[in-house]
């Protein structure tokens, strides 16, 4: 078959919706257009029950006993702010205590930020250089005044899985709240808020080849029932925690979404895992001194993360972005030079988290795909390299830490 | 963000890519940045000891393409220049050149700042002829 440019191997920044989703979608934009909160007519009944179908879908995908523990907001930015904001002002007596990680994506981290500036107390417990959270980090984190412990379920960068499980066990034992930032997992990563003893999980459907828009943050009911203040006010839809007409068409679409999840991912996940391993064995074969980042048996399966010695991930992706879209942990972009800080985080020296370089594959990536970028990301690290100062002086011997560096 | 022509064309076709050997008479060499920052230049002139005149070349970068591109320029304009007219080269020519975004200015900073170390270690192995050639 032949390729299509350009490849889209950036999967963890967003999925192409199914076109089985958009096919469910598509009547609830037009006959189907009821506001599902219309309790007195068919076309109100008609939307509530597709919504109520959707969230059923999700609900099984995540192993949830009630699909009313299923909020539907607008994405999982405003799922991890729900859940943080929501925990912070409703227990607030009981305690002003948070524990976290360094790794967690921008908007949990950012939260904390904003809670820490209102008077609560952030702990963010750091990850071990294989990509895992140490569970008893967590433990001895733990005060009494706790009350949120929020770890993601799998790294949007390295795709590490953490030992959620083990976490939720612990929050159960000390009466704390157990929140996990789901976005990167669902759908590629078996999930069971039950067994696992998770009490919040934000999700996002346009990870999971659902429409942008919307996402949902599971909100357990029983045992314990948690009680969320809401971000904001209005018709108290979602049981109250929510306001806000529902997006009905998106609802939809995000339910057939986890359906396709939910029959695929067995399937799908080893498909994945194989491509990514040859795409990851054509890469540390070819190319000395790269890197492979999070821990590579306990990683979501259509994740590689790779850091290139010498080179700038920027440069790397430029050399590629004409034919194949993946992406950089470097974000010279921004005026602050910071690299990766999941990648730093791992204790990786500070140039090799501006070298890294993220695969991540979907459902629609084929054989021949991989081998191209495979190639293709060979030809660009050597032609770079070739360029290189760093791998000159490397090459010669010098030791790259002896050089007195003159930073900016 | 997108790159303008003139980067593009830099980083696919890079001018005077390469090496001098360091103690080359007339050679003098810059190297500038931090790994940590993500940009590193290191950045050669071949100087003629006899006119003063640049007569070649040579960088290799490791950095983002507009890092690439901003030196590959510099070895471009140095060429054929005095050394005290290459001292006049300004950051702000080169990201008037490259249409270089506001946060990609600092790539043109380090190229003059790769340029002015060249200079400086030419300057300094060659005192000696400079003083002679300014003597005449």
């Amino acid at each position: 078959m032949a390729l299509k440019f350009p490849i889209f191997m950036d999967a963890q920044s967003t999925t192409p919706c199914d076109p089985r989703v958009v096919e469910a979608m598509l009547p609830y934009f037009t006959e189907k257009f009821g506001h599902p909160a219309s309790r007195n007519h068919p076309f109100g009944w008609e939307a509530e029950g597709a919504v109520d179908a959707a969230r059923g879908k999700l609900a099984r995908l995540i192993g949830a006993r009630d699909p009313k523990e299923l909020v539907f907001t607008s994405g999982g930015t405003e799922s991890i702010n729900l859940a943080f904001k929501g925990v912070a002002e409703m227990y607030r007596e009981k305690g002003t205590h948070i524990v976290t990680t360094v790794i967690e994506q921008r908007a949990g981290i950012d939260v904390c930020k904003r809670l820490e500036r209102q008077g609560f107390q952030v702990t963010y417990v750091p990850v071990q250089p294989d990509g895992l959270i140490d569970v008893d980090a967590i433990r001895a984190a733990l005060t009494d005044k706790t009350i949120l412990v929020s770890v993601m379920f799998a790294n949007n960068e390295i795709g590490t899985i953490q030992d959620v499980a083990a976490i939720g066990r612990l929050a159960k034992e000390r009466g704390v709240l157990f929140h996990t930032d789901a976005t990167q997992a669902l759908g590629k990563a078996p999930i069971d808020v039950e067994s696992m003893g998770i009490d919040l999980l934000s999700c996002t459907a346009h990870l999971v080849y659902g429409p942008k828009g919307v996402g949902a943050l599971y909100v357990r009911r029983k045992g314990p029932r948690v009680r969320l203040a809401p971000l904001f006010d209005g018709g108290g839809h979602e049981r109250g925690m929510r306001s806000g007409t529902l997006p009905v068409p998106l609802c939809v679409g995000f339910g057939r979404a986890a359906e396709i999840c939910q029959e695929s991912m067995p399937a799908e996940g080893a498909r994945l895992a194989k491509m990514r391993d040859r795409l990851q064995d054509m890469i540390l074969s070819s190319v000395d001194e790269a890197f492979l980042n999070g821990r590579p048996d306990r990683r979501l399966p259509h994740n590689l993360n790779i850091s290139f010695a010498y080179v700038e991930g920027e440069s790397v992706l430029m050399g590629l972005n004409k034919e194949t879209a993946l992406s950089s942990g470097s974000a010279c972009t921004s005026a602050t030079l910071e690299p990766s800080y999941v990648i730093a985080a791992l204790g990786a020296s500070a140039e090799l988290a501006h070298s890294s370089i993220r695969f991540s594959l979907h459902r629609f990536n084929t054989d021949e795909e991989v081998e191209y970028v495979g190639q293709r990301t060979i030809e660009v690290i050597k032609r770079l390299r070739d360029m290189s100062p760093l791998y000159e002086l490397a090459k010669e011997g010098v030791d790259l830490k002896s050089i007195k560096w003159k930073a900016e | 963000m997108a790159y303008s022509d003139k980067v593009v064309d830099h980083y696919n076709n890079p001018r005077n890519v390469g090496s001098f050997t360091k103690d080359t008479p007339g050679v003098g060499t810059g190297l500038v940045g931090a790994p940590e920052c993500g940009d590193v230049m290191k950045l050669q002139i071949k100087v003629n000891l006899e006119t003063g005149v640049i007569e070649d070349a040579r960088f290799k970068t490791f950095g983002c393409g507009s890092a690439i591109a901003s030196s590959s320029l510099a070895t471009e304009w140095l060429k054929g220049k005095t050394v005290d007219e290459a001292g006049k080269i300004k950051n702000t020519d080169i990201v008037n050149e490259l249409k270089l975004p506001p946060v990609k200015i600092h790539c043109s900073v380090l190229a003059e700042d790769a340029i002015k170390a060249a200079l400086a270690d030419y300057r300094e192995k060659h005192a000696s002829v400079s003083t002679a050639t300014a003597s005449k």
